[in-house]
């Protein structure tokens, strides 16, 4: 039958069971808000489109589906590539829907006018711009395929808006076959018999793992084989809800912020068995590959491999296949020395990291986070923005479950954790939702309030306050010296408690220690928004250093 | 860039964009293109992008694995490795007088190039070889002067 491009896109997303998706409509979207005002299809209007790109994110992490994002030609598609750019480097799949202006019109410069397919290029797996509407039924299930299978990211189709309204008749395929794509998703069986062998003639042997083990839903598969080969397990920030992090074979994050006894694990190891890592410069900036190490990488992306360390055994596959056939062979792991003491120095740190109270009238943020943490157990999502609170918050949050913890590791994207947590929220009403994150990170997209007050959202929003940006204050001071800090100690910040109540949205303010547990308590006990502010001294470090520094100094209390 | 120069043929499906995303990844990658053609095959649904670059094996393999990213490339082959004929055409306009014409055109009978076009003042040439021929003629004629230059770049095939 006859319809409306706009209507058969519609009816496309339904196919693909899509039933909620984050937008702002603008001139050369109409016809689609048209046909989606017709539909069951759940659309969430965002304050800025960027969050549109996050909260698909948070969305699509939470449920493992697609994100679907709806925005209209040029400023709206520009204000979204961060969205776009963010879900990139996490390999998070997304299926973006751009307006364009009328298609003999592009390259005219006409009003809104924005070339996204070009300007998305970087920032997508791949990307169409629709010129014909017969086009339309393979482009857009080419896109939910490319998003959400390999290694998955966004996906953009850029529609004109003259073919949204032409009438005619689609189909949509079933089945999909792209010529130039065809993940690898079975490992080498002779590469994992080469890395069982490896593994079996190791003596101080560390896994690495990142993204790849949620994306893959290999959590348990994970856990088995290192029940398996007890082999201690260190993470990048998108693998912090991947392993049980009150396991004694946990050892925590690497790199930049992670604690030195696993950057010295890492450096020390004699074999790196590095899962759906793709060891970035935040991750290995304090290693140095050494001749005595071997390295087995697995990895979905056969591009990842070898890219920034040389690897000794490459496995290309999917993190879940893989693991699954690791896990038949027999292992004989005599390394428990290695593995009790990386123990036993988490545990030392993390009681130093806990006890540091440096402003007895401001709060720990890692108490914070930790009480939280220990309130909500297996029941909580927690989205970590970016900057100190990113730190604290991957530290002290123990996610129960795979796809619990969300920030933006790749790009480090600002502003991330509330639209971030508003999708979780809406995929996964029955989670208790909580976005952690710092008085600089929520101003940069604070509109969403509105949203969460909108929809009336039973998610708690944690503002670290310190009228700092706080970890490049932290960087200035370490980088320049102790008084060089530039333009990162915030002269002015809005009330938090006058803006909640602005926003209509419950609001309780904790100022120390002794306040942590009561407050906490009684902003999760009623259901509903809230906005929880923590008021934590400007000199509270995330680094290590800092944090050793500052114990000589300052008598820690027990 | 060190390293050798590689000649890669990279078979991609017709779509608007697809060369744009090829030269695209080189430039965000940090890698230089020394020269890059493009046609459609016999097939009109795919082309074939002929790119020569410069790099050691480690700068290939990542390029290699990145372009193999790229949806709509079909397949990659180095060309440089196997056995194979390149090729490119050049256009080259010499400055001429009566005097030096025939000496010119001799060189070009030589190099078993075409005269396309002779006027008063110039005389230009067609050339078809490979680099190494086609760098040779370039410095033999150099004397007399050389108004402009257009070359193709490398094309290439693997031998069956």
């Amino acid at each position: 039958m006859k319809k409306k491009v706009s209507e058969h896109l519609i009816k496309f997303l339904e196919l693909e069971n899509i039933d909620t998706v984050f937008g702002y409509p603008g001139a050369a979207t109409m016809p689609l808000y048209e046909a989606l005002r017709n539909s069951d299809i759940n659309h969430i209007l965002v304050r800025n489109e960027q969050s549109a790109g996050h909260m698909a994110s948070g969305y699509a992490r939470a449920k493992d589906t697609v994100g679907v994002c709806i925005v209209t030609s040029g400023p709206g598609a520009t204000n979204l590539i961060t969205g776009i750019a963010t879900a990139y480097m996490d390999s998070i799949p997304l299926v973006i829907i751009t307006g364009q202006v009328d298609s003999k019109s592009i390259g005219t410069d006409m009003f809104q006018e924005a070339d996204i397919v070009g300007s998305t290029e970087p920032f997508t797996k791949h990307n169409f711009l629709v010129k014909k509407a017969e086009d339309l039924p393979k482009f857009v299930k080419e896109a939910f395929y490319l998003a959400n299978t390999g290694r998955k990211g966004p996906v953009l189709i850029d529609l004109p808006v003259d073919i949204q309204k032409e009438l005619i008749d689609l189909d949509y395929p079933e089945t999909v076959d792209i010529r130039g794509y065809k993940p690898t998703y079975e490992g080498n069986i002779r590469q994992i018999k080469k890395a069982v062998k490896l593994i079996n003639s190791s003596k101080s042997p560390l896994v690495c793992i990142g993204g790849g083990i949620a994306s893959s839903n290999s959590r348990d598969e994970l856990e088995e084989f290192i029940e398996k080969t007890k082999i201690p397990v260190a993470c990048s920030l998108m693998g912090v809800d991947s392993f049980d992090n009150s396991s004694k074979y946990f050892a925590g994050l690497l790199g930049s912020h992670g604690y030195p006894y696993v950057n010295r694990a890492l450096n020390k190891a004699d074999l790196l068995v590095v899962i759906g890592a793709r060891l970035a410069d935040r991750t290995t900036s304090r290693y140095s590959f050494n001749e005595n190490q071997s390295i087995i990488h697995i990895d979905i992306d056969p591009a990842e491999i070898g890219k920034t360390i040389k690897t000794h055994i490459p496995i290309v596959g999917d993190a879940k296949n893989v693991l699954e056939s690791l896990n038949t062979y027999d292992f004989n792991p005599d390394w428990e020395n290695w593995s009790d003491k990386i123990f036993q120095e988490r545990q030392d740190y993390f009681k130093k990291a806990l006890n540091l109270n440096i402003n007895i009238n401001k709060t720990n943020p890692c108490l914070v986070v930790k009480e939280i943490s220990d309130l909500l157990k297996d029941k909580s999502i927690l989205t970590a923005d970016v900057g100190q609170n990113q730190i604290w918050a991957t530290h002290f949050y123990n996610a129960s479950k795979s796809r619990k913890f969300f920030t933006s590791g790749g790009l480090g994207t600002m502003g991330y954790s509330l639209p971030a947590a508003i999708g979780s929220k809406i995929a996964n009403p029955g989670s208790t939702v909580v976005a952690m994150t710092g008085e600089g990170g929520i101003q940069m997209l604070i509109g969403e309030l509105a949203v969460l007050r909108e929809h009336n959202l039973d998610l708690k929003v944690v503002v670290f306050n310190n009228a700092s940006l706080g970890m490049v204050r932290e960087m200035q001071e370490k980088i320049y010296g102790d008084e060089c800090h530039f333009s990162t100690a915030i002269k002015f910040n809005p009330d938090f408690m006058k803006l909640t109540e602005a926003y209509d949205i419950r609001g309780v303010q904790i100022t120390n220690n002794e306040e942590i547990k009561a407050k906490i308590k009684e902003a999760f006990s009623k259901k509903g928004p809230c906005i929880i502010e923590c008021k934590v001294d400007p000199n509270f470090p995330t680094l290590p250093t800092k944090i050793k520094k500052l114990e000589k100094n300052i008598n820690i209390s027990a | 860039m060190k390293g050798e120069r590689h000649v890669l043929a990279i078979l991609v499906e017709n779509y608007s964009g697809t060369l744009s995303k090829v030269a695209g990844l080189f430039t965000r990658r940090g890698y230089n293109i020394d020269s890059l053609n493009v046609a459609e095959t016999m097939d009109q649904k795919t082309s074939r992008i002929t790119v020569s670059v410069t790099g050691d094996e480690e700068i290939l393999e990542q390029i290699t694995k990145q372009l193999n990213k790229l949806v709509n490339v079909i397949k990659i082959t180095d060309l440089t490795c196997k056995k194979s004929i390149q090729r490119e055409l050049m256009f080259i306009k010499v400055s001429s007088t009566l005097e030096t014409r025939n000496e010119i055109i001799q060189m070009t009978n030589v190099f078993k190039g075409k005269t396309v076009n002779i006027s008063q003042k110039s005389i230009t040439i067609e050339l078809t070889g490979d680099e190494e021929k086609n760098n040779a003629f370039i410095e033999l004629v150099k004397p007399y002067g050389v108004i402009e230059l257009v070359r193709t770049g490398l094309t290439a095939i693997e031998r069956s």
